[in-house]
């Protein structure tokens, strides 16, 4: 048993978590904030009130849609396949969460009281017989970084796609298995286009470490991003155009939402979900499209940097912020803007357009990789 | 750190739930997907050997084989729907005859 | 017993139970869902030996494509459960409590007799070159890209193959093709009438 415990590095896990859960709570804020901030641009868009009765201008409508989540009827209907019916908002939900850990937030920053609190957190494992040696004067905001942490992401991103699939067979419903068909295929479609613009980035960077790809685009006062920075501008350029249409058609967003589209599948996948379970498909879908900005953040617009984050680094995180929301502010704007594509042309756009295109990026990332890098 | 057995008697016991699963399922989608068990299964030990001999070749070759599951299922997926669009089933027994 | 052993101990265990469960399910996408986790469960194997990028690949290509082209063909062909067995060769079974054994005695012998402790590697994160770190991206792609190159290239060509194939097989016939075939069809059938008819 004591041998277990030595096998486990206990303050580098404790570390971890504790990341994690701050981290966390602060993703469900956003997410829940990003519910509400659709409902008041759409209806600023539309000409209407929206929401503003709960609380100051209605901040506390998250809330209130919470409570509602919760108390709401649980429905089990008695044709579906109860196992896979369960299962199914779980698989989306997990993946989709489990990405935030390489998520790079700001860059190291320096912990207000830091030697206070390492003290103290040293002493009092100095009493219990461990020997800590804390030191949070300093502290990195990502949990951690890996050597693979583009593919991580993706590879995660790719798994969130069963839950639909299968929500929408085990609902046992028409309109439901044929949101989960569509959606199947839209997104293994717009996958293509997505992973392959992320090319030219690879190519300028270097590296799949996100942290690291960050770091290599700070310099000329924080705006040396990967759509300024030469000599893969232009390559880059065209890869962010190609990321944020596939990334819209990913997270199955207006104009593309084919799998939900209402006036002719009801709710698409989840028609036959309700309360919590709806609520889980619910937040999923936006943390899928916190995880989309995050990337194109990180890997086009230079992540945490910005002017003044080399004198006062705690700036990163607000520059971070500010673009992840520009990002996810753009998806509202489009959803109050623009109306459905048909499918024929939906899949003619991600085969026909998205596709060649990326693939001619490559060549010409890689070209000029060659001759200039 | 884990012995390397381990991994290998893993890998060996996966690759047997393959075989026994193509001598049992008559469902060619199932069949498959034992035939895709069993290459996992031997993933695996290659793997466990790259790691013992601290070699990246036992990874490469992983990733090949992997390519090469990939080109087989949309092959072998292509030819099962072809195969239901003829026979109406995926019972492997039904499609014993060399013509349409 | 480390961590590294329960971990080991937990994710084998995930994976033999869902590998069971591929065999014996009779609706294929119980079995899909079973291999799903036989591949996330060989995926977090692949982590402990040092195989980060296979390991990104096996969930991105296995689970992410390949599975998910299972799932959507059983979704639709709409395949429910399967009909009843036939049972073709019965003698066979007698075969299997052998084999079974033999499979149980090579474990026991691998597990009680192979001696072989993998080295401790550095960390990826903490090593000044990651491409001397075994599994990361920059050593598989030195390998791949010096001495691997021509397979590398054969299986791109492989899948440009599969690609044309499968395009080839799952197409529908065009209506004017379908439409010749069917005219020739009874045309025969019409002459094979009139033979009888002279014939009787």
């Amino acid at each position: 048993m004591s041998s277990l415990l030595n096998s486990i590095d206990l303050q580098y896990v404790i570390g971890a978590l504790v990341k994690i859960a701050i981290f966390w709570i602060f993703i469900m804020l956003v997410v829940a904030y990003t519910v509400y901030a659709e409902r008041r641009v759409l209806a600023v868009i539309q000409n209407r009130l929206g929401p503003n009765r709960v609380g100051w201008q209605g901040l506390l409508q998250p809330f209130a849609d919470l409570l509602k989540f919760i108390f709401k009827e649980d429905i089990i209907p008695l044709a579906v396949n109860k196992w896979l019916y369960i299962l199914a908002p779980i698989i989306v939900l997990i993946p989709a969460m489990m990405v935030l850990i390489v998520y790079p937030f700001g860059p190291e920053v320096p912990l207000p009281f830091g030697d206070v609190i390492s003290q103290t957190i040293n002493d009092l494992t100095a009493k219990i017989g461990l020997n800590w040696n804390v030191d949070l004067r300093t502290i990195n905001l990502y949990v951690t970084n890996m050597n693979v942490g583009l593919l991580y992401v993706f590879a995660l991103t790719s798994l969130g796609i069963y839950g639909i699939v299968v929500g929408g067979w085990a609902s046992n419903s028409k309109y439901s298995l044929l949101g989960g068909l569509r959606s199947s295929a839209q997104m293994i479609s717009y996958e293509l286009a997505l992973s392959l613009s992320v090319v030219a980035v690879l190519i300028q960077a270097g590296t799949l470490d996100l942290t690291k790809i960050v770091a290599q685009q700070s310099g000329w006062f924080g705006m040396k991003w990967n759509i300024f920075q030469p000599p893969l501008f232009l390559p880059c350029i065209i890869a962010f155009t190609i990321y944020l249409i596939s990334a819209i058609a990913e997270t199955n967003r207006v104009p593309f939402d084919l799998p939900e589209a209402e006036t002719e599948l009801v709710a698409g996948f989840h028609t036959e979900y309700s309360s919590l379970k709806f609520a889980l498909f619910f937040m999923a879908e936006y943390v899928n499209m916190m995880t989309v900005s995050v990337l194109a953040t990180t890997l086009f617009l230079g992540g945490w940097n910005g002017p003044g984050v080399e004198q006062f680094p705690w700036l990163g995180v607000f520059w971070f912020l500010a673009k992840v929301f520009f990002f996810l502010f753009l998806y509202i704007w489009l959803r109050g803007t623009l109306p459905r594509f048909r499918y024929d042309q939906l899949m003619n756009f991600g085969w026909k357009v998205l596709l060649p295109a990326a693939l001619f990026n490559i060549v010409l990332a890689s070209v000029i990789g060659v001759l200039f890098l | 750190m884990v012995p390397l057995s381990w991994y290998l008697a893993l890998s060996a016991v996966l690759f047997t739930i393959g075989v026994v699963g193509v001598l049992i399922q008559r469902n060619v989608i199932a069949l498959f997907m034992c035939i895709e068990l069993m290459l996992n299964a031997v993933n695996l030990s290659l793997i466990a050997f790259s790691r013992l001999h601290n070699d990246v070749t036992g990874q490469l070759f992983v990733f090949i084989v992997m390519a090469v599951a990939a080109a087989e299922a949309a092959v072998g997926l292509a030819i099962i729907i072809s195969l239901f669009r003829n026979r109406e089933t995926l019972n492997v027994d039904e499609a014993d005859l060399l013509k349409l | 017993m480390e961590f590294a052993h329960i971990l080991f101990l937990a994710f084998a265990a995930l994976a033999v139970v869902a590998a069971f469960n591929v065999i014996l399910q009779r609706n294929p996408i119980y079995s899909a869902i079973g291999l799903i986790v036989v591949l996330c469960s060989l995926a977090t194997l692949f982590l402990t030996l040092n195989a980060q990028f296979i390991s990104a690949m096996q969930i991105i290509v296995y689970a992410g494509a390949i599975m998910v082209l299972f799932v959507f063909v059983i979704m639709l062909l709409n395949v429910r459960s399967e009909e009843a067995r036939t049972d073709k060769q019965k003698y066979l079974k007698f075969l299997a409590a052998p084999l079974f054994l033999a499979l149980l005695a090579e474990v026991i012998a691998v597990v009680r007799y192979v001696n072989l402790t993998p080295q401790p590697l550095p960390s990826a994160n903490n090593a000044g070159d990651p491409s001397t770190v075994l599994g990361t991206v920059e050593n598989i792609a030195h390998g791949m890209f010096t001495n691997y190159v021509i397979p590398f290239e054969a299986a791109s060509v492989l899948i440009l193959m599969a690609i044309v194939g499968s395009m080839l097989l799952a197409r529908r016939e065009k209506p004017e093709e379908i439409a010749r075939i069917e005219k020739a069809l009874t045309r025969q059938q019409e002459e094979e009438i009139s033979k009888e008819e002279v014939a009787a």
